[in-house]
């Protein structure tokens, strides 16, 4: 049991990875993260069933954080949206040196 | 220990008399220096941007009047001040800021000598320096004090004439290691009679310029610099060991280049400061090496330490040979020998008195001094003494010969000072110590009375061509002529001086010279240096062409010692017939010092009567005087000759002789009726040409020396060093370039895209990964 939840995890983690990597739409690459972000979430529960509680509790601890960094994340993208008027990353390279 | 030292400076028979305060002696000119440079820089005056002569002399600008009668009126008539002001400080820079060429213009029927009387009297008159009483009496005071004090140190020793000199040791100035420099001062016969001079003939010369420059706006910085210089050279010759002796001899050359350039807004005094302070140094490396060698094999440099261990070498090692001859190299430089002397001619850019007092008295004596006070070390070494006199002799006659044909009124004094110079080294090194220091005070009395002759000529010269705004040169002797009639006290006294200079009797220098030449004959045969040799030729043979070539050297400084008075104060007037009415003697204070320098020119050579003539006075004086500190180098290098009295006799007769002829010749020979003024005069043609160009020697430094080491400085440190690698490498390579390079592959990095930075994060965390999973 224990096996495939982590393989599954794992495989939620790449699809996440691989969405952040390669996708030009912010809310995409947002989504992506909530992916990897659940991956993890779920490899904590799945190893909880050896090490007691602290693996779900932690979890929990996650979904708060994720909340809250949702909410930041978007307002974020919103300003970036506001400024740039595209949610296309690649057009968004002010940093370039 | 204290109370042993105590009973050890007790035990000195000069303990507690006047010359324990010979270091007030030393204190007095410094204190005067800062007095006097303090009220110096509250009177600082510098030429602003917007003053319209503020390339030569700052003068406010005067409207150029068209004649002389006009511009006495206008002076007269309650004027324009600055009109008459624009003389004086001018006066003696050797600028005339005031005429435009109108000479021409002047015609004699308006001319008017109640005008020209009342010119005079304002001219007499011009505005002076702000403390120009507190910085003569700061100036001339300190001096006289010190002179006062070295007297009663002079006197304390004449009473109990100790044999080993007093040593007060005041504090440490540093010890590191085997050394252990003491500020210390060294008081014995040699140093006494060296303060004597420096601070009399000083305190002469410091009365004559309150009157030659009394007219400078910067009256009170000379008299700083001239008081530094007499504190620097009382601790030159009073210092106990080479290094404090070495404090000295820089603190004199830096007030050299001060002086020198003083009237800096001229480009060539500036220029000749500079040369004599870098030809120096040429000559000082000399002095530091041949410190390093002291210390690094007596491991002391106190004077008693370094000459007690040289007396105990055997003679002729290479050792003390090449510490000798690298001692030597600093008093050529100081002295002004061959071939460093280039730098004491140019130094006749500064004003007259300091040319007295550092270019002919006190200063280029300093190297005497030297080899005097080093007599040990050069007694152990009779080639390196031969060296010195060889180089003494051929400076003489190098300088004698040039002398013959110098136009400038002080050049001729400059080269006959380089020339008596040599004879003072003709006469050290051969070992006759006590011989060189006659001729060093007996020169110190007559050379500095004919410059400070040359200085009323060139005063009065000044005064005549303002009142004309003439162009002309002040100090060349085609312009002058005649002169016995306006200022005979300085004709007097300047013939007392050449007479003494050529060596006629009695005057102070044939009793100095007849020694110096007396001595290199006796010391020919018999002595430690006639056995030595140098260049594969005995020592013997050398004495005997060191004393032809000074014998030649004697005749030519009598004519051109004779031509110089003769173009100078005999003949018709060349100066020109509107400015010769304004020739005047000069004021007390310059005349006073020049007679009193004349009484010593005549009395001089009483000092030290030689035995033949000792139907004159007591015989030797100065020998036994000096005999505690030189007697045994002396005795080393040159003892055990003595000259027959017949044969002195005539040797004596034969500079005598020499002298007359040589006077005579001149007299004879030439005709300074037909002398042309500067400006009409032709140029010289083959060897007068020669002569009048000095060898061309400075052409030849300048040629194989000075350009050859510009050309290098500019081709390989400049172009090569200082712009190829420092600039081009390291500035603008390293410092520039690579960082801008570095900063362009780094930037090349920052895509600015979130993605990218993902995709490193991302390798980033599977390679940490990986290295923690594959250890």
């Amino acid at each position: 049991m224990i096996v495939e939840s982590l393989f599954f995890s794992a495989l939620l983690f790449v699809v996440g990875m691989v969405g952040v990597l390669t996708r030009r739409n912010v809310l995409i690459i947002f989504m992506s993260v909530e992916l990897m972000l659940n991956a993890v979430n779920l490899s904590l529960v799945a190893f909880s069933t050896l090490h007691g509680l602290s693996g779900q509790v932690f979890a929990i601890l996650v979904m708060t954080v994720a909340a809250a960094e949702a909410a930041v994340g978007l307002a974020i993208v919103i300003a970036v949206f506001r400024h740039f008027q595209t949610a296309d990353l690649m057009n968004v390279n002010l940093l370039k040196g | 220990m204290l109370l042993q030292e105590a009973a050890a400076a007790g035990a000195h028979p000069l303990a507690g008399t006047a010359a324990e305060w010979l270091w007030l002696v030393i204190l007095l000119p410094l204190l005067g220096a800062a007095i006097n440079g303090f009220l110096s820089t509250i009177t600082g005056w510098r030429p602003g941007p917007f003053d319209p002569d503020f390339h030569r002399t700052g003068e406010f600008p005067a409207a150029p009047a068209s004649t002389l009668v006009e511009r006495a009126s206008r002076l007269v008539g309650g004027g324009d001040v600055a009109t008459g002001t624009s003389g004086p400080a001018t006066l003696v820079t050797g600028t005339h800021s005031v005429a435009d060429g109108t000479d021409s213009q002047y015609v004699e029927d308006v001319y008017e000598d109640s005008l020209i009387e009342a010119y005079d009297e304002k001219l007499e008159a011009p505005p002076r320096h702000r403390f120009l009483p507190l910085v003569s009496v700061v100036g001339v005071g300190t001096m006289a004090i010190a002179f006062v004090i070295a007297v009663l140190a002079f006197l304390a020793m004449v009473r109990v004439s100790p044999e080993t000199p007093l040593i007060r040791n005041y504090w440490t100035w540093m010890a590191a290691g085997g050394l252990d420099v003491a500020v210390s001062l060294h008081v014995d016969q040699l140093s006494i009679v060296m303060t004597l001079v420096i601070t009399g003939v000083g305190t002469l010369i410091h009365l004559f310029s309150t009157g030659y420059m009394r007219d400078d706006r910067s009256y009170a910085r000379f008299f700083a610099y001239m008081n530094l210089f007499v504190f620097f050279m009382l601790v030159l010759v009073l210092g106990s060991s080479y290094l404090i002796m070495f404090i000295g001899w820089e603190g004199v050359g830096v007030c050299s280049y001060l002086l020198i350039g003083f009237w800096f807004t001229e480009e060539a005094n500036a220029d000749a400061g500079k040369k004599a302070f870098i030809v120096n140094r040429i000559g000082d490396v000399g002095f530091l090496v041949a410190m390093f060698m002291m210390f690094w094999n007596f491991h002391t440099l106190d004077f008693m330490g370094v000459n007690a261990a040289a007396a105990a070498l055997p003679i002729g090692t290479a050792l003390v040979t090449t510490i000798a001859l690298f001692l030597f190299m600093a008093c050529a430089g100081k002295s002004a020998q061959l071939p460093l002397y280039v730098w004491l001619p140019d130094a006749m850019a500064g004003p007259t008195p300091v040319s007295a007092l550092i270019h002919a008295a006190t200063m280029v004596t300093a190297g005497v001094y030297l080899v005097v006070r080093s007599g040990a070390v050069f007694a152990a070494a009779p080639s390196a003494s031969l060296v010195v006199a060889m180089i003494g002799t051929l400076t003489a006659l190098f300088a004698a010969l040039i002398g013959l044909k110098q136009w400038d009124i002080k050049k001729v004094l400059a080269y006959s000072t380089i020339s008596q110079l040599g004879y003072m080294f003709m006469a050290v090194g051969v070992g006759a110590y006590t011989a060189g220091v006659f001729h060093l005070v007996t020169h110190a009395f007559f050379k500095a009375l004919l410059f400070l002759g040359a200085g009323s000529v060139i005063f009065a010269m000044h005064r005549a061509y303002h009142v004309t705004g003439n162009h002309d040169d002040a100090q060349d002797m085609r312009n002058m002529g005649g002169f016995r009639r306006f200022m005979p006290v300085t004709w007097a006294m300047m013939w007392i001086a050449t007479l003494a200079i050529s060596g006629i009797p009695p005057f102070a220098g044939f009793f100095s010279k007849d020694e110096i030449l007396g001595s290199v004959f006796a010391h020919a045969t018999g002595s430690t240096l006639a056995e030595a040799s140098l260049l594969g030729v005995g020592g013997s043979s050398w004495l005997y062409l060191f004393y032809a070539l000074g014998l030649l050297t004697a005749l030519i400084t009598a004519v051109y010692m004779t031509r110089m008075m003769l173009y100078t104060f005999h003949g018709p007037t060349r100066t020109g017939e509107v400015e010769s009415r304004h020739l005047r003697e000069a004021p007390w204070t310059m005349t006073v010092p020049v007679v009193v320098l004349g009484l010593l020119s005549i009395g001089g050579g009483w000092l030290n009567i030689p035995e033949l003539l000792g139907m004159l006075g007591p015989v030797g004086r100065l020998e036994h005087w000096l005999d505690p500190v030189v007697a045994s180098a002396a005795e080393r290098l040159g003892g055990g000759a003595a000259l027959e009295h017949a044969l002195e006799l005539t040797l004596i007769a034969i500079a005598i002789a020499i002298a007359v002829v040589g006077i005579v010749g001149a007299v004879v020979l030439l005709r300074p009726a037909r002398l042309l003024p500067k400006a009409e005069s032709p140029r010289e043609v083959g060897i007068q040409a020669l002569l009048a160009d000095k060898f061309r020697v400075d052409e030849l430094y300048d040629r194989f020396i000075v350009q050859p080491l510009l050309t290098a400085s500019r081709r390989v440190l400049y172009r090569g060093l200082d712009i190829g690698i420092i600039d081009r490498i390291m500035v603008v390579g390293f410092g520039w370039s690579l960082p801008r390079f570095l900063a362009y592959l780094g930037s090349r990095l920052q895509s600015g895209l979130v993605s990218d930075y993902a995709w490193v994060m991302v390798v980033g965390v599977i390679l940490v990964l990986g290295v923690f999973t594959l250890r």
